[in-house]
């Protein structure tokens, strides 16, 4: 058995190596169809989250910032609030910034309410799930990339400061604190354990953040302060918000600011976008399949003697058709690898030109690539090579 | 001596052509024969039929005591493998494959493929310093003994050549004729089709055909 499967190989590898310039036409259409399938397949899968990138202010479309030197206080966002009507005031979210170190590398903490920012940002593309408790962190895409962390590990941050008189120690360990002795100042290093729940894309600055909830956030600086930011989303008409905005200003607690919000019709086109793509890759995949079997129909048919010489050779259809077969799976796997490679390159051209961002790589993609490249070049092999088996070899020997 | 071959009343009728008419024929085991006679008067026809690539309009052919004709696809697969071996004046040879490569392609479908006995059969017709070479490195004569090569490689009864000389010149014509003396001398079976007087001479016996009919037999 050894022996017939070696020149079972050698055969193929001969065809495929001794006749390349024709197998080359049928390569290149495999190459392209494959090449196509992999860039618009990681374009499909990239297109949700380079939608939030595009559409990232959707949700919130006023923001509310703190008056000079000062924090944002919850009494001042309950009065300018009180200026929106509740049945327009879809949430909004107080941010609380921190610099702090997770693992010896600066990471900026937000604090935020969980509930609420899925009312403001809802674009944000998870992947994992939103932190439920205390305890837990939800990532920035690239905050993850930098610690190297993923979803489910455990981190910890670690804030350096001060103890002053203000700050109520009662729950911090003893052994975070120590003192200087020249000056007598104590110090605490405050660390707090957190465990990824989850991580945050959305193509923007977002993502270089780390979210917390306001009573960690509290509890690692020990100081109690109002917010960084308000985000406040509303549904209303662009005059009514524009008076609101104004009304909230002259109240002068803090100021108030209109941000442009895309609607989400908007958005409703490119979820018909990733459609397209989807129709684009059935197309080019059926159009791939024309091409390769139109292709291979021309090759076999210039080795209709060959078929004709194996079977007065005593070939039996079956080990025809494998021989065939295989020379076409070949190719397809060929083809496939190449494609997948060329894919990348193609989706990311495709990306940064329409998107203005690089593309997700997706690994999965790449055997996908390969298997539905052998597939559809062996279907399209399939229906030429089953002709050409069934040709006469008297008619195919005879002379001429 | 027994028989190894007979064609009875076999008739090939194309529309109103009778290609072969009303032919009988009986060839023994390690006889060697020669089927002469013009162009179109039905040598190749009657080639195909014997060599089951194409099924007679009426008539039997029975070999060692079958009638192929009524042999399903997959006992013509076992025929073509085992008991013949095919010669062509157009040599036939895969054009991606070496010479040795072509020989074992025999054996593959036969039984094993064992590159050393495909060297030994390119040997026997002189081509063992050739074995590496692509057909279209060889020369006419040298391609119909590789041919020749993978008609004898696995040892058949019978040896079909429709015109294994045509292509050839007069050097070469002698080596062929050489190499199926030596077959014949071991007891193969050889039914040779030519238009040279000097092909059909070397057989013990020879066929003519005009109008798809035996004319004489000598
Ligand atoms: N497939 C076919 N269809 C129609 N006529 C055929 C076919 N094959 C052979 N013939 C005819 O049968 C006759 C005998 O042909 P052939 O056996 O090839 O002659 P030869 O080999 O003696 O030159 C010729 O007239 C030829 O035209
Ligand atoms: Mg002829």
């Amino acid at each position: 058995m050894n022996k017939k499967r070696r020149m079972f190989i050698r055969m193929i590898a001969a065809s495929l190596v001794r006749r390349r310039s024709r197998m080359v036409v049928a390569l290149l259409a495999i190459i392209v169809g494959a090449t196509i399938l992999a860039g618009l397949g990681m374009i499909y899968y990239d297109v949700p989250r380079q939608m939030s990138a595009q559409f990232r202010s959707y949700g919130a479309n006023i923001i509310f910032m703190p008056s000079e030197g000062t924090f944002i206080s919850d009494d001042a966002i309950r009065s300018a609030i009180s200026v929106i009507p509740s049945s327009e005031l879809e949430g909004y979210t107080p941010y609380r910034y921190e610099n702090t170190s997770i693992h010896n590398i600066p990471v900026t903490l937000a604090g935020i309410d969980f509930t609420s920012v899925q009312k403001t940002s809802p674009y944000w593309h998870i992947e994992g799930e939103y932190p439920s408790s205390d305890g837990e962190v939800l990532l920035g895409a690239k905050v993850a990339l930098s610690l190297g962390v993923k979803t489910g590990d455990k981190i910890s941050a670690l804030n350096s400061f001060e103890v002053t008189d203000n700050m109520d120690v009662s729950t911090v360990p003893e052994y975070e604190m120590y003192e200087d002795p020249a000056t007598g100042d104590v110090y605490c290093d405050h660390q707090l354990d957190l465990t990824v729940t989850g991580i945050v894309e959305t193509g923007g600055s977002e993502e270089e953040y780390a979210y917390i909830s306001l009573n960690d956030i509290e509890y690692l600086t020990l100081v109690k302060r109002g917010y960084d930011i308000v985000e406040v989303s509303v549904a209303s008409t662009s005059d009514n918000l524009s008076q609101y905005v104004t009304k909230i200003n002259s109240d002068g607690q803090l100021s108030a600011k209109l941000i442009k919000r895309v609607t989400a019709s908007e958005t409703e086109v490119l979820t018909k976008l990733q459609s397209l793509v989807f129709i684009v890759t059935a197309v080019v995949l059926i159009l791939t399949m024309i091409c390769v079997a139109t292709t291979m129909t021309a090759v076999i048919a210039e080795r209709r003697r060959e078929i004709g010489l194996r079977k007065a050779l005593g070939a039996d259809n079956s080990s025809i058709v494998g021989e065939f077969m295989s020379e076409g799976i070949v190719l397809g796997g060929i083809g496939g690898i190449l494609g997948a490679v060329l894919g990348y390159v193609f989706a990311q051209l495709v990306s940064i030109n329409v998107f203005g961002s690089g593309i997700t790589f997706r690994p999965l993609l790449i055997p996908i690539t390969i298997v539905v490249s052998v597939i559809v070049t062996g279907a399209a092999c399939l229906i030429p090579i089953r002709n050409a088996v069934n040709v006469d070899p008297a008619l195919v020997l005879k002379g001429e | 001596m027994s028989s190894l071959l007979e064609l009875k009343n076999v008739s090939k009728i194309y529309g109103d052509l009778h290609a072969l008419d009303n032919v009988s024929l009986t060839v023994d085991k390690g006889e060697w024969i020669a089927i002469m006679g013009p162009s179109g008067s039905g040598k190749s026809t009657m080639m195909n039929i014997i060599s089951c690539m194409d099924k007679p309009t009426s008539g039997q052919v029975i070999f060692d005591g079958d009638d192929i004709t009524k042999y399903s696809r997959r006992k013509l697969t076992e025929f073509h493998r085992d008991k013949i071996g095919l010669v062509f004046q157009q040599f036939h040879l895969i054009n991606y494959l070496t010479a040795v490569e072509n020989v074992m392609v025999a054996q593959y479908y036969h039984s094993m493929p064992d590159e050393k006995e495909a060297l030994e059969a390119l040997e026997r017709v002189g081509l063992k310093d050739r074995a590496k070479h692509l057909p279209s490195q060889l020369s006419g004569g040298e391609q119909q003994r590789v041919c020749i090569a993978r008609a004898l490689i696995n040892s058949p009864e019978l040896i079909l050549a429709d015109e294994p000389t045509g292509n050839l010149d007069e050097a070469n014509e002698n080596i062929v004729l050489d190499i199926f003396r030596q077959l014949h001398k071991e007891g193969t079976s050889l039914i040779v089709v030519t238009h040279d007087p000097e092909v059909g001479e070397v057989a013990q016996r020879i066929i003519r055909l005009e109008h798809g009919r035996i004319a004489s037999k000598k």
